[in-house]
């Protein structure tokens, strides 16, 4: 059974394994050896019949093929109206024919089934939300995801994150040093303008643990210190764990079950560690979605929610403006046009739009909705692990268009995107069609616009 | 041969039509898994009911959701078939006197002129959802020979049960035509698509509760189907 050296039906749970993917330049001899990987299809068809239960066969059998389920998918509108992009379509072309086929399928099929899991459906179940009978095909994408890691076909990216979460319990190279010193590097570097500033680590019995996505410690540290000072002007009793600190799972995206089991129990060990009382979570919508939402599932936790209770940043910052532990100045509110970019992870998969709106009418005075939104709203374009992959960048950037108009549609320049996915795939909606518009996290614009305290302000001013 | 189509195989038909839906109910509840489907179904029980009830019940008020008010033409399309399609054998004078005579009850009957109007309503809403079909790219690339084979099983009752009534033609040969193929609808019902007769029910519970208790159901007002 031909396996590639790089292109494999194996995890990647070694360094070694680890350095040998990262060292193939964009994944040319790894795509290279898919070509010619074999597909066990014994095993496909057994981890079917054990996996593809009632709901999923269900929801195969008795699709109407009604296509009303066309209109609901992003991809479908951006590639004008392609009847190859209508969800039910994709979903029978795979993973119907899969089962049909009881697992007998060639090398070409997997193909096939790779780029439409991957680079056509982004697993915003907003389909989910149109189809009469309740079919999601953003579930079913999510299990055939499973299935293509457990062949071998997988993206290059996703492959090399999933073997990060289990090698580091982060998406990144980071270790437990690394991030600790960037705690303690945020904390002294502001400390000065913000005299009693911490990042504590591993304090034991807080209020609130914090957690965040690797890319806040490698790429954007100071995410990190804004957190911090806006915790500390909040009065919060927080801290960050030394271990068990990342949220995110590219291991999700991947459909490397295992590794996602891995990733999420240690952010529960640091739960069961340091005994605080809530967790809250940065601007991440996936990140949320994953440890918080499907993370207990994962882990076997029987009563389907975290050891402690939850919480996404917009949750927290909702509660901290609404009881007055968080004050904006009203003259430094945003005067221009604002629109809010809402996250499928977790507002139409987890209902916190109405956070949402809340933090708005505390900070904006000309919010303006997209349509359609809350609930309901599309996906940026990027979701599911697409932004992060070179081979469907083209797809990519085609779906984003429908993120493009709708914003353009609301006038605003401003676009407030509280999701690290949504962020970058609205960062790079400008830089392909340059619509002249703006985007934000939450925490530098509550920074910008927070009342501070007498007594925290610096003590020379 | 009427003695035949209304005695045995009737008795065969609906046997196998009852045995049928109570092997997929069986066979759809045991197939759950809490960890698989990640949803725990006997965890938060109240807030999967909640989700459970408010999923089928939005979708079977008609405009009821987003999605039917985005389509209202095949909306209409989709409640007319499906009223008249359920009411009309139920309530259909010519049923009910068999009721009667073989078992000694019957239900409020319809009015000769309402029957025959929702059997055309039926008839007719089908030949459209069969030229949306042709029509719409988005739809022909999903369909599928079966899918006309199904809508033809479960129109075919209604026109020969109208030929039959109206005596269009040999009474006799129509309305043994008319038993079969009703007869082959029951049977039809749990062995194809049709099952959605009871799996919209389970499907659109289960998504219910997937939403009421992990997606949000915990933290707002319920999903805003
Ligand atoms: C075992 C099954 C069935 C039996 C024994 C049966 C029997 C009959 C009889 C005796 C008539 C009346 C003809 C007359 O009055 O001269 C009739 C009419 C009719 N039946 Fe059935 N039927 C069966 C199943 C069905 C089913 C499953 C449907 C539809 C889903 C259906 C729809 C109709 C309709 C639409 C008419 C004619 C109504 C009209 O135009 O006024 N029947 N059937
Ligand atoms: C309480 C029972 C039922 C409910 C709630 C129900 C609901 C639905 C729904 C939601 C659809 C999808 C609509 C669409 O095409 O978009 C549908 C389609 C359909 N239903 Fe039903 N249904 C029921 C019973 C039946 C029965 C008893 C039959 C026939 C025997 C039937 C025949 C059909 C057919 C043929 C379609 C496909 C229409 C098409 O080709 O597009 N339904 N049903
Ligand atoms: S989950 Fe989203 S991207 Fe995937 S098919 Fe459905 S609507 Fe399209
Ligand atoms: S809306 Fe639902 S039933 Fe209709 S084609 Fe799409 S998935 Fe199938
Ligand atoms: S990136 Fe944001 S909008 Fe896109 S799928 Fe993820 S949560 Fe949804």
């Amino acid at each position: 059974m031909p396996e590639g050296i790089l292109c494999n039906k194996q995890v990647v749970d070694t360094k070694e394994k680890l350095n040998a993917l990262l060292a193939d330049k964009s994944g040319k001899q790894y795509y290279a050896e898919m070509k010619a990987l074999d597909i066990d299809s014994k095993a496909l068809w057994a981890t079917l019949e054990k996996t593809c239960k009632s709901r999923l066969r269900t929801w195969l059998e008795i699709c109407a093929h009604c296509g009303m389920c066309a209109d609901s998918c992003f991809f479908y509108l951006a590639n004008d109206k392609d009847p190859k992009q209508v969800p039910s379509y994709k979903i029978q072309s795979t993973l119907g024919e899969m089962v049909k086929r009881k697992g007998e399928v060639d090398n070409d099929f997997m193909h096939m089934v790779m780029d439409t899991a991957w680079s056509k459906c982004s697993c915003c179940n907003r389909c989910a939300t149109y189809c009469p009978f309740g079919i999601d095909m953003g579930v079913m994408f999510g299990y055939v995801r499973g299935l293509c890691f457990s062949q071998g076909f997988v993206p290059w990216e996703l492959k090399i994150g999933s073997g990060m979460h289990r090698i580091y319990n982060a998406q990144m190279d980071i270790t437990t040093e690394d991030w600790v010193d960037t705690c303690e590097w945020m904390a002294e570097e502001y400390e000065e303008d913000w005299p009693g500033l911490e990042i504590p680590v591993d304090k034991e019995n807080a209020d609130i643990i914090y957690t965040v996505n690797a890319r806040e410690p490698k790429h954007y540290p100071e995410d990190l210190a804004e957190a911090a000072i806006l915790f500390h002007l909040a009065g919060e009793n927080w801290t960050v764990p030394s271990q068990g600190w990342e949220e995110t799972s590219l291991a999700m995206f991947a459909g490397d079950w295992g590794a996602c089991k891995i990733q999420v129990e240690s952010v529960y060990a640091a739960m069961d560690r340091l005994k605080p009382k809530r967790m809250v979570v940065t601007e991440c919508g996936h990140a949320y979605r994953a440890t918080v939402l499907e993370g207990p599932y994962w882990a076997g936790l029987k009563s389907g929610k975290t050891p402690i209770e939850s919480f996404h940043y917009v949750e927290w910052v909702a509660e901290a403006l609404r009881t007055g532990k968080l004050k904006i100045d009203p003259a430094k509110r945003i005067k221009e046009p604002v629109t809010y970019q809402d996250s499928c992870n977790y507002v139409r998969n987890a209902g916190l739009g109405d956070c949402a709106r809340e933090i708005m009418s505390y900070i904006a005075e000309d919010f303006r909705e997209m349509r359609p939104c809350k609930e309901h709203n599309f996906c940026c374009g990027g979701g599911g692990g697409l932004n992060g992959i070179g081979l469907y960048r083209q797809a990519r950037n085609i779906g984003l268009t429908v993120k493009r108009d709708q914003i353009l549609a609301t006038g605003a320049k401003l676009v407030v995107a509280p999701c690290h996915n949504c962020w970058d795939a609205i960062r790079d909606l400008e830089e392909v069609y340059k619509i002249g518009i703006r985007w934000s996290f939450l925490k530098p614009l509550l920074l910008s616009m927070v009342e501070v305290p007498e007594h925290l302000k610096p003590k020379d001013e | 041969m009427y003695e035949l189509v209304t005695g045995p195989l009737a008795w065969l038909a609906f046997g196998i039509f009852f045995i049928g839906l109570l092997y997929r109910l069986v066979w759809y509840i045991r197939g759950l898994n809490w960890q698989m489907d990640r949803v725990t179904y006997s965890k938060n029980v109240a807030y999967g009911i909640r989700g459970a009830l408010r999923s089928i019940f939005f979708w079977l008020v008609p405009f009821g959701t987003h999605g039917w008010r985005f389509y209202p033409g095949f909306t209409i399309l989709v409640f007319v078939f499906h009223i008249c399609l359920l009411a009309t054998p139920v309530f259909l004078m010519g049923h009910n006197v068999l009721l009667l005579e073989r078992f000694g009850f019957s239900l409020p009957t319809l009015t000769e002129g309402m029957a025959d109007i929702m059997t055309l309503a039926v008839i007719v809403a089908a030949i459209f959802i069969i030229l949306r079909r042709i029509a719409l790219p988005e739809v022909r690339i999903i369909t599928k020979p079966y899918d006309f084979l199904v809508l033809a099983i479960a129109v075919a009752p209604f026109l020969t049960g109208f030929l039959a009534y109206h005596q269009v033609g040999n009474y006799d040969f129509w309305i043994v035509v008319h038993v079969l193929c009703g007869e082959i609808m029951l049977v039809a019902i749990p062995f194809t698509k049709l099952s959605h007769f009871l799996l919209f029910f389970l499907s659109r519970a289960q998504l219910g509760m997937d939403f009421g208790i992990k997606r949000g159901g915990m933290k707002n007002k319920g999903m805003a189907w």
